[in-house]
């Protein structure tokens, strides 16, 4: 299979995936296209843009500052604020806090050297409480291994692991925007598989690390953090169907032709060799399920959003519609059967029976 | 979402206009609103950038705030801001008139109210956090600010809180009101920006709705209403103006970030107004002005709760007011939504397809029929109506009309596309029905099961009596200095 997904992607190294994108993976479930893409670790950002429909994501420069900022203060002299914070929430004892960077190692051994540090931790059962900075963990994704980046990891007394997730939204009041702490939440999850895996792959229970992690946000309108501890087991369980359902990508595979693949191959200029036309062809053999909500979360969601017209489709129009249109798929369908210009199929009659006599009131209403 | 919401939006899509889905208006419209279009920096909770305020399309006023990291720079900001809205609100406190009660003392009410219109859902949350954030501050003690700043903050909280009352025309978000009276080819989510939703309504000579909203995406054409900016606009023009201005800050650093927010505001301050204009142009629903009188009814107290010197709303409900609000919200809701059924044909049809309502032709009418005997002989009218609608309502069910005011009837059989009503109220107090109060034979008429009657409020006891399961009396409110000093960074 993975020479079938390889083939897919064709001779450029997969996409790893980051946290954000991986809790992105549970959004559009239904969506075989993206499930292959992500499978095959395809660039879709790069294939977005190469097709002319780049997304309409951006960050500004004003966020990003105010992000690293704001990790920065919290994380500043071996995180003594995240630490009083922590005292408050978990009550982490006053003696003994240890600090481990272990970006101190380097990058390319990150990933094993937290991994010992993490051993050693539950190992040793000594009494101190020791935060982890830049931990690297790595989680296996349809049989590709993608590394994540934790903001930081809190080792609490008693053997119980926290994922510590720091962000710049503000929690005024005691109440957050609930979109940024659902996004916070579902990347958490992310993090909480992963070292749960990791503990599992180390013969250890992987019930030592929480289901509830920190969240650590800048209270009211000042910059002074505050932490609160937010459940994710919803996240993970939403998390684990994914992943499992991705691990099934083979039935997904079976039904493409031969020899099909989304390479985005680089000619020396760096300039993908295929045609946008021949990338947009051979995207077409997978079939998508385009939703409004992908224009948040998906980097193809341009390009689909253009197919879902071109085809008219009543997806366009958001899930509520194509649910209160009895599941029919085309705009036209649904409107001729609205209209009376379109027999409805055996199984189509009551939806067509309540199409019919809305146009009837509107009509009625509208003479 | 009903069958005919969807409807509509598929016959947008194909006829590429939007597509009204209400033959009235159902929300007030002011002779004079304010338009507040207002920016805030990215990454910040409610650090203003910048706005455009003011009652004039074509004399914007437009406030800048040239480092919004800056504290005093913002409060100068908010006392700019207060200088336009202040006296634009409190101008309407100072005509009132006397309005009698049935039972009770008569009582003052202002003869007008204020109306605030911003592009969208987050230009009111952020209004509500402008309003959070200088609302506690003091004119005296430790940090002081311009009186204006917490009274500024003690009004927008208001005008925040206000706008989650289903009906209320005080603060209204463009896209919401719209959106109330229009269907488009587009979902929810892309209804969410105002260019491409009035892209769709009032497409440019020439162009389609849905080539004008694709357009309308574009944020070199159409820079987002707000209050989030453009993320390439912060990183290519606007975040080199604000270090040009860190370097010198100088009147020329200063002109050349407003020109800059001038860039973003301006198209967003025009397709306000232009909903304002569309919105107005529709007739308006009877039941509009009774709203709009509710409304007035708040202003006046919030006018008077600010004269008595009242303190700022609290950061939290209390346990008692939070449940009165929660009542008062639901009642609203129930009555907004009757009321507009009643108002407009297109509203009710949504009823109408759901069962809860049924229009037909009256075939035949007993006006003169009684019930019982003696001293319990009541008028009875029996009426039979033939209708083509699916109706869904029980014998016994009691119905109103929109047709006839202070109407009601009872549901008696339903069969074969004829209804049977009994007519149970409005036919005055005569030995026969008042003319007119009995529909006659081949008569169109509506009935419906939803009705507006009055509902008393919850019994909760006073914020003093808050019992012990609810967390006690809440603490009295005692301004400290430490909410005049927190910081708003």
């Amino acid at each position: 299979m993975n020479r079938l997904l390889d083939e897919l992607r064709g001779p450029v190294p997969p996409r790893a995936h980051d946290a954000r994108a991986i809790a992105a993976l549970a959004a559009n479930p239904g969506c075989a296209r993206r499930a292959v893409l992500d499978a095959a670790g395809v660039d879709k950002d790069g294939t977005a843009r190469h097709l002319g429909f780049p997304a309409p994501f951006g960050q500004s420069q004003f966020a990003i500052t105010r992000g690293n900022a704001f990790e920065a203060l919290v994380k500043e002299n071996g995180c003594a604020e995240l630490l009083r914070l922590l005292r408050e929430l978990l009550g982490l004892p006053v003696a003994q806090v240890g600090y481990q960077d272990v970006e101190n190692v380097g990058s390319h051994l990150r990933a094993s050297h937290t991994r010992a540090l993490i051993d050693r931790a539950v190992r040793d059962r000594d009494d101190s409480a020791v935060f982890y900075d830049h931990p690297l963990l790595g989680l296996e994704i349809a049989g590709h291994t993608s590394y994540l980046e934790p903001d930081v990891l809190a080792f609490q007394l008693g053997g119980r692991f926290h994922i510590v997730e720091i962000k710049s939204f503000a929690v005024i009041d005691g109440q957050a925007e609930p979109e940024k702490v659902a996004a916070a939440a579902r990347q958490s999850a992310v993090y909480v598989l992963a070292l749960r895996a990791l503990l599992e792959d180390l013969g250890h229970a992987p019930e030592r690390v929480s289901h509830d992690v920190v969240l650590v946000c800048p209270e009211n309108f000042a910059n002074r953090p505050v932490a609160t501890l937010v459940d994710v087991r919803r996240q993970l369980a939403v998390l684990r169907r994914q992943l499992a359902r991705m691990t099934r990508v083979d039935r997904l595979l079976e039904g493409l032709p031969p020899g099909l693949t989304f390479s985005l191959a680089p000619d020396a200029e760096g300039v993908p060799t295929r045609s946008a036309g021949e990338l947009a062809e051979a995207l077409s053999q997978v079939p998508a399920r385009y939703a409004p909500d992908c224009l948040s979360t998906c980097d193809l969601c341009m390009f689909c959003r253009d197919e879902a017209r071109s085809c008219g489709s009543t997806d366009l129009l958001g899930r509520q519609v194509r649910d209160r249109l009895g599941g029919v798929a085309g705009m036209s369908e649904a409107l001729g059967l609205a209209e009376g210009t379109v027999e409805p199929a055996e199984d189509q009659e009551e939806i067509a029976g309540v199409l019919r006599l809305a146009n009837r009131l509107r009509e009625e209403c509208l003479a | 979402m009903s069958a005919l919401l969807a409807l509509a939006q598929l016959r947008a899509v194909r006829d590429g206009v939007a597509q009204p889905v209400t033959t009235v208006r159902h929300c007030h419209v002011a002779d004079r609103p304010m338009v507040f279009v207002p920016l805030k920096l990215a990454g910040e909770a409610a650090a203003p950038l910048g706005a455009m305020v003011g009652t004039d399309p074509e004399h914007p006023r437009l406030l800048v705030v040239p480092q919004p990291r800056n504290r005093d720079l913002r409060f100068a900001f908010a006392g700019e801001l207060a200088e336009v809205l202040l006296p634009y609100v409190e101008g309407f406190g100072k005509t009132t008139e006397t309005v009698e009660r049935k039972s009770g003392e008569p009582y003052e009410r202002c003869l007008d109210a204020p109306q605030i219109v911003v592009p969208n859902r987050p230009a009111v949350a952020f209004t509500g956090l402008l309003g959070r954030s200088t609302r506690f501050r003091r004119a005296d003690g430790p940090y002081p600010v311009h009186p204006s700043v917490p009274l500024l903050g003690r009004w927008l909280t208001y005008f925040a809180d206000r706008s989650a009352q289903p009906g209320s025309s005080l603060l209204l978000a463009a896209t919401e009101a719209l959106g109330a009276h229009w269907a488009t080819g587009q979902s929810g989510l892309e209804d969410a920006n105002l260019a491409a939703l009035l892209g769709w309504i009032d497409p440019p000579a020439g162009m389609d709705g849905r080539r004008a909203a694709e357009e309308a995406e574009d944020p070199l054409l159409w820079p987002p209403a707000g209050p989030a900016t453009d993320p390439g606009f912060d990183n290519e023009v606007l975040g080199p103006a604000i270090r040009a201005y860190e370097e010198a800050p100088t009147a020329r650093a200063v002109e050349r970030i407003s020109e800059a927010l001038r860039t973003q505001l301006e198209p967003t301050w025009r397709l306000v107004w232009r909903a304002v204009e569309l919105l107005r142009a529709l007739p308006e629903g009877s039941r509009v002005g009774d709203r709009w009188e509710a409304d007035r009814g708040s202003f006046t107290r919030f006018t008077e709760r600010i004269a008595e010197g009242g303190p700022p709303q609290a950061r939290r409900d209390g346990a008692v007011s939070a449940a009165a609000r929660l009542a008062g919200l639901e009642r609203a809701r129930a009555a907004y939504d009757v009321q507009r059924a009643y108002d407009d044909p297109l509203v009710m049809a949504e009823y109408r397809l759901s069962g809860e309502a049924f229009a037909g032709v009256v075939t035949a009418a007993e006006p003169e029929r009684f019930e019982g005997e003696g001293r319990s002989r009541k008028l009875r009218p029996l009426v039979t109506v033939r209708t083509d609608d699916p109706v869904r309502l029980a014998p016994g069910t009691a119905v109103g009309s929109p047709d006839r005011k202070g109407h009601g009837a009872e549901v008696v059989e339903v069969a074969g596309g004829e209804v049977v009503l009994k007519v149970t109220k409005g036919m005055g107090r005569g030995r026969t029905p008042a003319p007119g109060a009995v529909p006659e034979p081949g008569e169109r008429v509506c009935y419906t099961s939803l009705t507006d009657d009055f509902q008393t409020s919850a019994a909760l006891p006073d914020p003093e009596e808050t019992p012990w399961t609810h967390g006690g009396p809440p603490a009295e409110y005692v301004p400290d200095d430490d909410d005049a000093r927190e910081e708003w960074a």
